[in-house]
């Protein structure tokens, strides 16, 4: 865990003083709807259908069981009694009420969580592997990195009102599980023929209307050089980036206008200029840095205790070890990955109630410590496996272990028109009835791996693109429609997905979702082979020819 | 529209002049960079002071010849969310090394006073009476900063050294 000290809690009180008097201002129609919109999304707060939507950052994904306790105390005080999971390690209230913002910020602040920046024209949230620092083959713990970010970016005097929203996310492992090529800049840590860290530096990539896949600028960036290079990026964009259509404005259309060589070099221009100067980071001041950032004491524990060999021999155990428990880099350790897709649910909420319960089993069981994953579901990073069947009860007392990590019903979703006000369509009732169709655990397990992710609107908040299967809502003459794209991918080998065919009403959405699935199942060369392999190696045709003759 | 100087409200030493409007023999005035760069020799050689408004689609390298003989520079908000001018700014005190009157125009609020004040404003022209009134307490609304910029406030991370070097040192 990072522990903020005097300096970030300080500087995160005075950003809810400042926000008690924007809102003040409103509510007594000093600032008029238009001027307090930009204030308001500074500190994540949007108007929503139905109400205003406020989106609190979970840096890196890292909580502390005090952290999720309060965000329970939010949901509970503030909101309806849940909260939502998105996509980029944040969590979103859906119905709070503007004249209490302030003091839900401050509640907050009280445990070192913030909103500054989850939604406006700036940097947001700096993202990384959920499984940062645990991971077994990691070069080093990217949090450092990440958290370093985090302060440049925190209220940045020159690049607070970009063209548009600007994402960062980093990894430091080969498998990439943070997503980083759908980002603005994506960070791969790795180290040079000196043992020296440093980052490949990709640029412009993204989802929304026109989805990128991140062009690498720079394969090798030192460490201590690494904010000097990323203020060049910015202050390129910043300048040049378009700024006469939203739609045209994010950083990966200026990378796809230029090249990305004239952008390169661009940046290199700039960097050359700054690069000796101010934010040149000593090995000093990186260790500052890391020395706040604490480990459990992890005891020497058997790779097999004895409490998971007799656990074994429980099929809905093993059902649910399979898919959630994960290889740590301490030996007798695991992470375990808690679903938040119940059947039936909409993907990525949990309740107050919850999210107690999951605080205290993270002080039992986790050295009191949670993660927020990009996939929307949570993890404890640091489970004795001594201890997985005791956790694995309790997990499912409180419908926490639902055992379909990474399978079919283990979607992605935005808020979709239930909620939001850009949604052209529908997203979590999909989601719902997709959890229904393959409630069947067998039959999931049959598939395989297969990430489904449903966007309600051509923003792509759910990640549609990068989905093994792709689903997006759209309207046609009033209309809910879905066009499905297979095929895409998130990680280190990123991709977009291609469509399968024409889109089709919200009715028929699953029926052809399983009509792709059984497509596959007859199709895949081996039960070893995933779906998005099979794609890869067959194209889209065979998938559309079996869906879509008898349509 | 109240200008902000010194931390405060002040009367404004500089007459905006329109392009087609003839220009006053002498006085201190404020002009577009289009008719500046039209004859900057001319321009600089009338009794009184000079600045020029630079419009933020514009390089700024393109005043760094003239920075020496200005008095002022007007960079402009046509929008609150139009951030280029904050670049701008930085590279006019940071690496141009310009000493002038640095001045904000446009959609200028109280919200944006802590970023202009760090990017090397030091005159702003306020829209609005309520907010230049407040400019002063506004202004230290922040005592942290995360990033270096040209203004000299000790970042966070500098700030931690210190301490740690302090401490080291047992005092």
């Amino acid at each position: 865990m990072y522990a903020y000290d005097e300096l970030d809690r300080t500087l995160i009180n005075e950003r809810v003083s400042e926000f008690r008097d924007q809102v003040k201002r409103r509510l007594s129609g000093e600032l008029t709807e238009d001027e307090f919109k930009m204030l308001r999304l500074q500190n994540g707060v949007y108007l929503q259908l139905h109400a205003y939507m406020f989106r609190v950052a979970i840096p890196y994904g890292t909580l502390s069981s005090r952290q999720l306790r309060q965000l329970a105390h939010v949901a509970r005080r503030y909101d309806r009694g849940y909260g939502h999971f998105t996509t980029r390690q944040n969590i979103q209230f859906n119905w709070i009420k503007l004249a209490e913002l302030p003091d839900a910020l401050a509640d907050l602040a009280e445990v070192g969580i913030h909103a500054m920046q989850t939604s406006g024209n700036n940097t947001r949230n700096v993202t990384s592997d959920q499984w940062a620092g645990v991971a077994p083959g990691e070069i080093e713990d990217p949090r450092i990195w990440s958290e370093i970010l985090r302060q440049y970016t925190t209220l940045h005097p020159e690049f607070s009102f970009l063209p548009r929203k600007f994402k960062f996310a980093i990894t430091a492992s080969a498998h990439d599980r943070a997503a980083i090529k759908i980002h603005d800049i994506g960070l791969r840590l790795h180290k040079n023929a000196q043992g020296e860290t440093g980052f490949e530096v990709m640029v412009g990539g993204g989802l929304g209307r026109t989805p990128f896949i991140a062009k690498t600028i720079r394969t090798f960036v030192h460490g201590s050089d690494l904010l000097s290079y990323v203020e060049a990026i910015m202050r390129v964009y910043n300048q040049y980036g378009r700024r006469d259509n939203i739609y045209k404005a994010r950083i990966k259309i200026l990378v796809h206008e230029l090249g990305i060589e004239r952008f390169a070099q661009e940046v290199e221009e700039e960097w050359q200029q700054i690069r000796d100067g101010a934010l040149k980071l000593d090995d000093s001041v990186v260790e500052e840095i890391r020395s706040r950032f604490t480990y459990p004491a992890y005891e020497k524990l058997a790779h097999m205790p004895d409490e998971l060999r007799k656990a074994a021999h429980d099929p809905h155990f093993e059902a649910w070890r399979r898919n959630s428990v994960f290889p740590h880099k301490v030996t007798g350790y695991a992470i375990v990955t808690l679903s938040l897709k119940p059947v039936g649910g909409p993907p990525g909420d949990a309740t107050a109630d919850q999210m107690d319960a999951l605080a205290d089993l993270a002080d039992k069981y986790s050295f009191g410590e949670i993660r927020v994953g990009h996939e929307q579901n949570l993890a404890l990073p640091h489970v004795a496996r001594r201890d997985l069947p005791a956790l694995w009860k309790a997990l499912d007392k409180i419908g926490l272990a639902t055992p379909n990590v990474n399978l079919v019903s283990d979607i992605i979703a935005c808020p979709g028109l239930d909620y939001c006000s850009l949604a052209n369509a529908r997203s979590i009732p999909i989601a719902q009835e997709l959890t229904r169709r393959f409630s069947n655990h067998d039959t999931a397990n049959l598939i395989g791996r297969l990430h489904i992710n449903i966007s309600g609107c051509i923003n792509a908040c759910g990640h549609h693109h990068v989905g093994h299967i792709g689903i997006l809502g759209v309207e046609k003459n009033g209309e809910e429609f879905y066009q499905i794209t297979i095929g895409g991918r998130a990680d280190e080998n990123a991709q977009l997905g291609s469509l399968v065919g024409p889109a089709v009403p919200y009715a028929e959405v699953a029926d052809v979702i399983e009509d792709i699935v059984e497509a596959y199942l007859a199709l895949r060369a081996s039960p070893d082979e995933l779906f998005v392999d099979s794609v890869k190696r067959l194209g889209v045709e065979p998938f559309r020819e079996r869906v879509y003759a008898t349509r | 529209m109240p200008l902000v100087k010194n931390g405060k409200i002040s009367d404004d030493a500089f007459v905006h002049v329109v392009d087609d409007a003839p220009l006053p023999p002498d006085g201190a005035i404020l002009i577009s960079a289009a008719r500046f760069l039209e004859d900057p020799e001319a321009i600089s050689r009338r009794l009184g002071k000079t600045g020029v408004v630079w419009p933020n689609n514009r390089d700024v390298d393109d005043l760094v010849p003239y920075l020496d003989r200005l008095a002022a520079v007007a960079l402009v908000f046509p929008t609150f969310r139009d951030g280029r001018a904050y670049s701008q700014a930085r590279l006019l005190r940071e690496r141009f090394l310009y000493h002038g009157e640095l001045r904000a125009t446009g959609q200028v609020l109280r919200d944006q006073f802590v970023f202009m004040l760090r990017a090397g404003f030091d005159a702003f022209e306020v829209r609005k009476q309520a907010d230049a009134e407040v400019f002063a307490q506004t202004a230290k609304r922040y005592s942290v900063f995360y990033q270096p910029t040209g203004d000299g406030r000790v970042t966070a991370l500098n700030r931690r050294m210190q301490l740690r070097h302090s401490e080291s040192a047992g005092l």
